[in-house]
């Protein structure tokens, strides 16, 4: 597939996880994420994948766990309220160490909230939705072709990392149609579980050589038997009490995300050297951040972009490098101010931090970003 | 001495069991260990042992998934049966067989059990009814009977209770069966059939709860418990010989419903078949 054609950010996460080797999709219809249930209904059984609308949120990523046990690489899309249910679960497939993806269209909350608006309000929920300590990845798209490359991605982060990981995608993104030339699947670097267990294994499925942080998965169904639970487990997969085995899992689920996390990080710089200010925006906000920065140039004002394409973990080390020069940071996105608190934990004192956001379920526009880098002080609420 | 079953089926390093002295859910264990040991010797079923899959929520019910010697999968509070459709959509040959309890299957998790028996989707469901919430300490659950007694229910229970068979069989459930921890070979037996039957399958097996349920409702000991399913729970070949009076106040023990309604996955294959063109399993486009 290599001529351009006209996509929605939506179609473009399912022609990715096609293009991943995912084969199975259960969810359920939720706006704005619908479009990816209804293709991956028409897309998957034509590649001899299975798609199956489940009753609730609950359920879809319960069978996405159990499809990917079985050793089918399974994903999900939802929404804010579909994203509050499936959190239990996903803390399941973290502990559990199960790969899938998690898509979420994010909508303006809370609650049921402006259905068909955009928003990033769940860019902390999708750090700290589901209970406990536990490690994330998320990533987060800015246009179509790269909703098809980071769906890639996840997949492949996931299967390596063995976690769940989120497609935090916004409604901007989800429902933005682009023109785009999709890359020969042939080209694109796919990442699969390791079939077998570790050497030395034993038959200990969680079973981690030194110095390595991924224990090896073999689907159920070929040749060993061993046992899956969330209650915390040693190396062999049974429920433990001994505090000592169960703080040590969780500090390696924990490592195994932060160990990597430059493996795991991906970042956007644009026109950030020379400049004095950077916009700091993830998602579709982008689109707005670059015809501002564009318009601010045209005027000689030095204004550059930083970009978490990984959103979680946040690159906070990224952050601090490539910023390092820029007087003043504006932080722009569709919330009350949830990335704000990483990228105020990252600046460097004598950076400025400002910030611009929306929660009325209106788009942020170049305008609202012109007049906020223009102006003196403080937060700006653009309300 | 553990019996050769124990050696063969149950994971020893893992045994004993946590259940309560007295309580049904280790011989609802055996039951479907027996059933599978049955299954694998009959040569003309010949069940492949790599192929089965237990799959188990949350509750005493679920710990059992972890002492049975298969693939297993210990999931969370309601969403075992989900869980299980994941498994038997992503790989059709499989043996998915759910063991979950009374809570689990009807109440935080009632939504899965309607819907899987709704599509008919060839999974095999285990329900270990005990009447009661027996590893947060005996609260009601919904099969509690009305008026019966559990700790948030200090006055008696004012729910009425699901009976589980006529619920999955009322949500189009092709097989739903009830059996009991008294009648051991009766339910073998209905637990065999339920994993050959190709659809949807549920088996609401009558556990006893002596340590919860049956203290607070002056049932008696496990051996009275057991007595009471003796004497109330009536096996179908004897049932259908009683009059009206005697069956008055029992329950019948056996499959209750059975319809030969297409399976989920293989309907899904046909989608497959249309969709692709023949090619099950080809490559991205």
């Amino acid at each position: 597939m290599s001529k351009a054609v006209l996509m929605q950010g939506n179609e473009a996460v399912v022609e990715g996880a096609i293009a991943a080797g995912a084969r199975f999709f259960a969810g359920y219809p939720i706006t704005p994420s619908t479009e990816i249930a209804e293709q991956s209904a028409l897309r998957l059984p034509q590649v001899g994948g299975t798609f199956i609308q489940m009753e609730d949120e609950l359920a879809s990523v319960a069978a996405v766990l159990g499809a990917s046990a079985a050793g089918v690489k399974a994903f999900t899309a939802t929404s804010g309220p579909g994203f509050s249910l499936m959190q239990e679960n996903i803390g399941y497939g973290m502990m559990a160490e199960i790969p899938c993806v998690i898509v979420d269209v994010q909508r303006t909350g809370p609650s049921t909230g402006l259905a068909t608006s955009p928003s990033q309000g769940d860019y902390m929920q999708a750090r700290w939705g589901t209970h406990g300590d536990h490690p994330v990845i998320a990533l987060s798209p800015s246009s179509v072709l790269e909703a098809y490359r980071l769906t890639v991605r996840a997949f492949n982060l996931s299967e390596k990392y063995r976690t769940p990981v989120i497609l935090l995608m916004d409604e901007i993104v989800g429902h933005m149609r682009e023109g785009v030339t999709l890359p020969n699947p042939n080209e694109l670097i796919i990442n699969s579980r390791k079939m077998s267990f570790h050497d030395g294994a034993n038959k200990q499925c969680y079973f981690v050589p030194e110095g390595q942080y991924v224990p090896a998965m073999k689907p159920f169904g070929r040749g060993e038997r061993y046992n899956v639970t969330g209650l915390a487990h040693d190396v062999s997969g049974f429920p433990t009490n001994d505090n000592a085995v169960a703080g040590a899992n969780i500090k390696r689920l924990l490592d195994k995300v932060e160990k990597n996390a430059d493996d795991i990080i991906r970042t956007e710089e644009i026109l950030l050297d020379d400049a004095e200010t950077a916009v700091v925006c993830f998602g579709g906000t982008k689109r707005a951040a670059m015809d501002a920065i564009a318009a601010l140039r045209e005027k000689g004002e030095k204004v550059g972009l930083f970009r978490p394409v990984t959103v979680w973990p946040f690159p906070e080390k990224q952050l601090r490098e490539k910023c390092a020069h820029v007087r003043r940071l504006l932080v722009v996105e569709h919330n009350h101010g949830q990335m704000l608190l990483q990228v105020q934990r990252a600046a460097a004192p004598a950076q400025r931090v400002d910030f611009l956001g929306r929660i009325d379920g209106t788009v942020i526009t170049p305008d609202d970003i012109i007049a906020a880098i223009e102006g003196k002080e403080g937060e700006y609420h653009a309300q | 001495m553990p019996s050769d079953l124990v050696h063969l089926f149950m994971r020893i390093d893992h045994l004993p069991h946590i259940w309560c002295p007295g309580c049904g859910n280790g011989t609802i264990m055996r039951d479907v260990a027996v059933a599978i040991q049955e299954l694998i010797d009959d040569p003309e079923i010949s069940l492949n042992r790599e192929n089965v899959v237990i799959v188990s929520g949350i509750g005493c019910s679920s710990r059992a998934a972890g002492y049975l010697d298969f693939n297993s999968i210990h999931t969370t509070h309601g969403r075992a049966i989900a869980f299980a459709s994941g498994i038997k959509l992503a790989n059709p040959k499989l043996n998915v067989i759910v063991l979950t309890g009374d809570g689990d299957c009807s109440a935080i998790g009632g939504n899965h059990l309607i819907h899987a028996a709704r599509r008919n989707l060839g999974l095999t469901v285990i329900a270990f009814n005990n009447n009661i919430y027996g590893m947060t300490g005996g609260q009601y659950s919904p099969t509690t009977p009305n008026g019966d007694r559990a700790t948030t229910a200090p006055y008696g229970n004012v729910d009425r209770p699901f009976d589980i068979a006529n619920l999955a069989t009322g949500a189009g459930a092709s097989f739903a069966a009830r059996g009991d921890v008294y009648h051991v070979r009766e339910t073998i037996d209905i637990i065999k059939e339920a994993i050959l039957h190709k659809g949807f399958s549920l088996v609401d097996v009558y556990s006893v709860c002596p340590t919860y349920y049956g203290r607070k409702n002056k049932k008696g000991d496990a051996v009275k418990m057991l007595a009471w399913q003796r004497d109330n729970l009536i096996p179908t070949a004897k049932y259908y010989h009683m009059s009206e009076n005697e069956r008055a106040g029992k329950k019948i023990i056996g499959i209750l419903s059975y319809n030969d309604y297409p399976e989920y996955t293989e309907e899904y294959a046909r989608v497959i078949e249309r969709a692709s063109g023949g090619k099950k399993g080809g490559a991205a486009k």
